[in-house]
């Protein structure tokens, strides 16, 4: 149905989305590679001298680079766990039928209204505070030592509050696929005696991949830049134990001004997000086809 | 339905969900609470802040007096609204033309526009403050808006694309035939199928846009600064101020909150991202 | 009347309506959410008035301030016609030549720059310049709680104490069942936040941050002896979640009645001492920071102060409104709308003499004279190349401090020894300090 004329008209419609997108990554990402050969520091100005891959060397030898890897992986796969298996749980409920449907879902789904520096905000002081917060004063009160959330389980703490705000967005997903499902092919199996766990394993669970893949591809690349949580609550520590490769970064550029070591941290964490992506492109793309 | 519902189940389904569902949205109204109190009051053990004190709104006053909250909350509303309707303007042509005229490389693009969202914002933030301060667009809503656009856009282009192909190529073979032009094609034809899936973009960028703290944050000073900006003098407490913190955080979120009351529905059925058949 | 006339009269008072436009203008602030810098905006109004200029503030938390005024100051952003900054970065700053100078202060006889003290101008100015104008000083001292001290049977020190008769105090007093803790000392990572009392605490035993010739010193048996200290005292007598307590949390704290003890700032005593905002107020006093092997270094010193980019193109009005917030009239507006007791401290002479500051904070004069105890050019046992007491006056000690920072939460957290938090600290400085070209 493609015709010449419209594939050029096709062509003149992507161009300005693909230009802007072009020009949005080139610019900053050239200014970034162009930085990370300089020695650049933004408390000390002078001549930003070229010092080759020296940069990418004080950044790779950096002993937190090796944990900020590792948090990356765990923070990025402990939310994804969590959330997907709660969504899929939540969705599963949310189907059935119950009064107040709207209000429930509502509940659900209202912690992804939320910004990320406020609920970072909440959970730090008005629950996992150990004195003031609740759960501190729930554990004083029946006569336990208050548990210090930040202190003890620091990674766990934010895996925590960042699963919270994305629950609800898988949910909302695999909600919507969930409803699409063909009912009759359901009563079917049930006539036919399936019981529920098969009629999940065989019709249910087929039938979410899709949107599993779309929940892991999204939420991926919102968390490979978690920020404001740690930056509110831990501030990557204590010692390295929440610095993911996000707030490694900001570290050099950003609280070390050291632009040079920032920019090599950026080069660096792009491509590994590419790897990433590349990755993961290659799983949804299959699935979005299929 | 086919299925007669029992009311027994119904009730187990409604006190089950209803319980996490409570447990889920639990801090937001704990927070709302804790903003209707006194200082002292707002820090005392859970039961005694809900049976045993009184309700004051003096917290929401101590808040508007440290910094105007309606200067805040239209920049927010500017910013979010205008980087959506903008980012619209560009990406319903491209999500059109990858829709119906793909080529051997859309999905290629496609994927390339997404990865472009995975560039840590801290990488980058350096060059981009230089871009700005030549360009006079620090401290600008103009200039927050089109960060916020791009950053979006990738999103949104895929959220459309994905609706559109749902839409049968027939219809506009039908429309063409009719000697409609591919500007009337796309703005009488096509945007009024997609209207479901045209709101339920909209909505989740501006929930996006709304969110977003760390351009938000860096990139402006007092002209532009949006309700990000507004929550981050109370990231460190100052005496005692978990009322304050509260007020200012429900404050900063209401909004949001409300809009997605309203569109909750549209939400529920809209987010498919190509997963639904 | 010619249509000329009337476009030149049009043109005049076009030029007149911009003019007086001109004079009428808008600043913007950036400052920090101390409670001191509060009052100063909600004074603010009264200069507007005066002056027929608008301000914006930008409130941000400490350690985003510092962030974003660094930012922009070093990239010439602009975005900021006055900046709160501290004795840290202002002679840094200045010498960098991104502040304006603010020599000419000296010539406004009005305004009387050398009722300031001498102590805080020299930490804002560099080469002679005067950088920075100071909202208020501080240095460091214990604050006690009077009750408890008295409950538990132990004499307030009168002398100097040293840090082993302190923790002896803390665990009589740590009593967590009834929510009292022992002592409440900063946990959060941070140069501005832990490493300040654990600066004063390492001076205290006789570590320091670098020898005569830039060499790292965190590996010495000092850093160990004042690290285990520290690590020991807060586990067995500090609150829970100590690493994520900063100055502000642990003010709350104290005011909220739950240490026995904090050794922090002297600014915060006001705040501490001011019955509207604490609980404690009238059962809290002072005695000075402890001592060990040395008594070199034990009080940091610290100003906050008000600087003006030089960026700024605004800059008289910023002027002038500097001028106005470190006046005389500003300190004594502040003791008669908010109470003496609020007075910040540690700035003028001619305050810190004023009967009614004496009457209602009668530890005004405790704080002056721990600020002038403080000597930044001498603050440790050995001899060392740099000036500071609980910072080193160099561009690099952000990033090593931030990172020791972290390091030293971790140990205090128990998720590393303290010997592993030094020889990775030990060898970071290392790198940092052979980046930067100081050591080979």
């Amino acid at each position: 149905m493609a015709t010449k004329a419209s594939k050029a008209a096709a062509r003149l419609m992507i161009s300005p989305a693909v230009l802007l997108l072009l020009g949005w990554m080139i610019a900053p990402l050239a200014l970034t590679l162009y930085f990370s050969f300089l020695r650049y520091n933004l408390i000390m100005p002078g001549d930003n001298l070229f010092v080759g891959w020296e940069n990418y060397y004080w950044f790779l030898t950096d002993p937190s680079f090796k944990a900020a890897m590792i948090n990356t992986l765990v923070l990025v796969g402990g939310v994804l766990c969590v959330t997907v298996l709660g969504g899929i749980g939540f969705a599963l409920l949310l189907e059935k039928p119950m009064f107040g449907q709207g209000i429930i879902r509502i509940m659900v789904i209202a912690p992804f209204f939320v910004m990320p520096t406020v609920s970072a905000l909440i959970w730090k002081n008005m629950f996992m505070n150990p004195v003031n917060g609740i759960f501190g004063q729930i554990a004083s009160g029946l006569g336990f030592a208050p548990i210090d959330f930040f202190g003890q389980f620091p990674l766990l703490s934010i895996i925590f509050i960042v699963s919270w705000q994305w629950l609800p967005f898988a949910t909302l997903i695999l909600l919507t696929a969930l409803q699409s499902l063909d009912q009759e092919q359901l009563e079917a199996a049930e006539m036919d005696g399936a019981s529920w766990l098969n009629r999940f394993r065989f019709i249910m669970l087929p039938h979410l991949a899709r949107a599993i893949t779309v929940v892991i591809l999204i939420q991926t690349i919102f968390l490979l830049s978690t920020f404001a949580e740690i930056l509110v609550t831990t501030n990557g520590g204590p010692g390295t134990a929440t610095t993911n490769l996000t707030y490694l970064v900001y570290v050099s550029s950003l609280l070390q001004f050291d632009v040079g070591m920032g920019s090599a941290g950026g080069v660096i964490a792009i491509i590994l997000a590419n790897i990433v992506a590349i990755f993961l492109m290659r799983m949804i793309g299959k699935n979005l086809d299929a | 339905m086919a299925r007669s519902v029992s009311t027994r189940s119904k009730v187990l389904n409604t006190a089950v969900a209803g319980t996490l569902g409570f447990l889920m949205v639990f801090p937001i109204l704990w927070i709302l609470i804790l903003s209707l109190k006194t200082e002292e009051d707002a820090i005392r053990a859970p039961l005694e802040v809900l049976f045993n004190s009184g309700w004051t709104f003096d917290s929401y006053g101590a808040v508007q007096a440290r910094s105007d909250y309606f200067k805040h909350f239209f920049n927010s509303v500017i910013i979010s609204v205008g980087s959506t309707f903008l980012g619209l303007m560009i990406a319903i042509p491209a999500a059109w033309a990858m829709a119906f005229v793909p080529g051997k490389r859309t999905k290629d693009v496609l994927m390339w526009m997404l990865s472009t969202k995975m560039l840590p914002p801290v990488g980058v933030l350096v060059p981009i403050y230089l871009i700005f301060r030549d360009t006079g667009l620090l401290d600008s809503r103009l200039g927050l808006t089109l960060v916020l656009m791009l950053i979006n856009m990738p999103i949104i282009i895929w959220m459309l694309y994905t609706y559109f192909r749902e839409i049968p190529g027939e219809i506009l073979e039908a429309a063409r035939m009719d000697g409609a032009s591919l500007r009337s094609e796309i703005l009488y034809v096509l945007t009024p199928m997609a209207v479901p899936g045209i709101a339920s973009t909209v909505l989740l960028n501006i929930i996006l846009a709304w969110n977003e703290a760390f351009w938000t944050l860096n990139l402006t000073a007092a002209k532009a600064a949006p309700l990000t900006a507004f929550i981050a003098s109370y990231s460190s407490p100052e005496g005692l101020f978990y009322a304050k913190l509260s007020a200012a955080s429900i404050m900063a979120i209401a909004p949001i909150l409300i809009l997605g009351w309203f569109s909750q529905k549209q939400l529920v059925r809209g987010l498919t991202f190509g997963a639904v058949k | 009347m010619s249509l000329k006339k009337v476009l030149m009269m049009s043109m005049t008072g076009f030029g007149l309506t911009v003019a007086s436009f001109a004079s009428a203008e808008e600043i913007t602030i950036a400052t920090v959410n101390n409670n001191d810098m509060i009052v100063m905006q909600e004074l603010a109004p009264r200069w507007e008035k005066l002056t027929g200029n608008t301000i914006n503030w930008v409130v941000l938390e400490e350690n985003v301030l510092r962030q974003r005024t660094t930012q922009d100051i070093a990239t010439n952003g602009g975005s900021f016609d006055i900046m709160f900054i501290g004795a840290y970065e202002a002679p840094i700053w200045g010498k960098n030549g991104w502040l304006t100078s603010l020599n000419d202060f000296g010539d406004d006889a009005d305004y009387d720059l050398e009722d300031i003290f001498q102590l805080v101008r020299n930490g804002l100015s560099a080469d002679g310049n005067l950088y920075a104008v100071p909202l208020y000083s501080e240095t460091s001292f214990t604050f006690y709680r009077t009750d408890l001290f008295e409950k538990a049977g132990i004499a307030a020190p009168t002398e100097q104490p040293t840090y082993t008769e302190f923790m002896e105090m803390a665990a009589k007093l740590h009593d967590p069942e009834n929510g009292i803790y022992g002592t409440c000392q900063r946990g959060k990572a941070g140069w501005g936040e832990n490493m300040a009392f654990v600066g004063t605490l390492a001076n205290a035993f006789g570590a320091r941050w670098f020898d005569e010739n830039w060499q790292p010193q965190l590996g010495s048996a000092e850093w160990n002896n004042a690290i285990t200290y520290y690590v020991e005292l807060m586990t067995k007598y500090g609150p829970p979640g100590a690493t994520a307590n900063g100055h502000n949390e642990n003010r709350a704290l104290f005011k909220d009645g739950k240490c026995a003890t904090w050794i922090d700032a002297t600014s915060a005593a006001n705040d501490i001492r001011n019955p509207a905002n604490s609980k404690v107020a009238d059962v809290t006093d002072f005695f000075q920071a402890p001592k060990q092997e040395t008594d070199k270094g034990t009080g940091w010193f610290w100003s906050w102060a008000l600087a003006i980019p030089a960026s700024s193109t605004k800059a008289d009005t910023a002027k002038d409104f500097l001028k106005w917030a470190t006046s005389k009239e500003y300190f004594q507006m502040v003791g008669e709308t908010k109470g003496w007791v609020a007075v910040p401290s540690g700035t003028r002479a001619s305050i810190h003499e004023d009967p009614r500051l004496l009457e209602a904070a009668p530890f005004a004069e405790t704080i002056k004279n721990a600020i002038f105890s403080v000597d930044p050019a001498d603050p440790t046992r050995d001899p060392v190349p740099y000036t500071g007491v609980q910072f080193v006056a160099i561009p690099e000690f952000q990033g090593i401090g931030n990172y020791v920072g972290q390091q030293v939460s971790a140990a205090l957290a128990g998720q590393q020894t303290v010997e592993q938090a030094l020889a990775n600290s030990q060898q970071f400085a290392v790198r940092e300090m052979t980046k930067a070209g100081y050591i080979k």
